[in-house]
């Protein structure tokens, strides 16, 4: 049986690449991606901990932040695919429409 | 022993298959490598005894939102951010100081084995047999204590579809037909 801390490196490792990819990438799409990676760094610690105690509650939290994903997901591409009908880009240096 | 073997396997996919993700310039090779860790993180789950949570994985992330990913990649046109992958160097204090923070919490991690207990460096979790029928424990506690979340979830994913079919729906067109 693995150690709970060799899940919570796999989780740490997943979790700053996605932070990394959010923070570097000029692609908003790519930096959709990268949510989605850290949002499955956090399930990986949810049911690690739910499998500890025995309790069921971490893979029900888990569920949610699926359904959270999917959410995100669906909105954040709607809005890409608006603002590239408007400006033709998706690169995230080029949006700025709210800068003064 | 097949269980170490089992978790270095998905671990090292998941792992290589994020940087991957992070460092590849095409986004449609993103999507295909993120896919793969989607898919070694499922494995992870498994090897957790979450059998449900490892089908709606694979059933919810790599069959419904890598594909609508992947129709987004290719209804914008591509060959404008095939640009080169820049590092500036805003982006590299951003990344000094995560690396710091990533130290920082390994660190935490580890020394938590000095924690009374084994702490975190525990090897004996709970059985298996304890958590046996998990898509039958996992329904009980979803629709018992966990309902009003559910319901709340259930609204949050329709207003979620209606702001995406309205956020995507081609105005102009729209109105040269009315």
């Amino acid at each position: 049986m693995m150690s709970p801390a060799h899940y919570l490196f796999l989780s740490l490792a997943l979790f700053l690449i996605g932070c990394v990819g959010v923070v570097t990438r000029r692609n908003v799409i790519v930096v959709l991606m990268s949510i989605e990676l850290i949002l499955n760094a956090v399930n990986i610690n949810l049911v690690l901990f739910s499998r500890i105690f025995g309790d069921v509650a971490g893979q029900v939290f888990a569920l949610f932040i699926i359904a959270d994903a999917a959410a995100e997901a669906a909105v954040g591409l709607g809005i890409i695919i608006a603002f590239f009908r408007n400006r033709e880009t998706v690169l995230a240096d080029e949006m700025d429409l709210l800068k003064w | 022993m097949l269980d170490s073997i089992l978790f270095y396997f998905f671990a090292g996919i998941a792992v290589i298959g994020a940087a991957l993700v992070v460092t590849s310039r095409n986004a449609i090779h993103s999507a295909v490598f993120l896919i793969t860790t989607l898919l070694a993180t499922a494995g992870i789950f498994l090897q957790l005894r979450a059998e449900f949570l490892f089908i709606a994985q694979i059933i919810l992330y790599v069959g419904g939102i890598m594909v609508l990913f992947i129709f987004v990649i290719m209804l914008v046109r591509l060959d404008v951010p095939l640009h080169r992958l820049r590092f500036r160097m805003k982006s590299l204090v951003v990344i000094a100081v995560i690396a710091v923070l990533g130290a920082e919490a390994g660190a935490i991690i580890y020394l938590a084995r000095k924690l009374p207990g084994q702490g975190l460096f525990i090897q004996n979790m709970a059985p298996p047999d304890k958590l046996a029928p998990n898509s039958e424990k996992l329904a009980e506690s979803l629709f018992s204590g966990y309902l009003l979340p559910f319901e709340i979830a259930s609204v949050l994913l329709l207003v979620a579809m209606v702001g995406a079919v309205v956020m995507a729906k081609n105005k102009k067109r729209t109105e040269e037909e009315s």
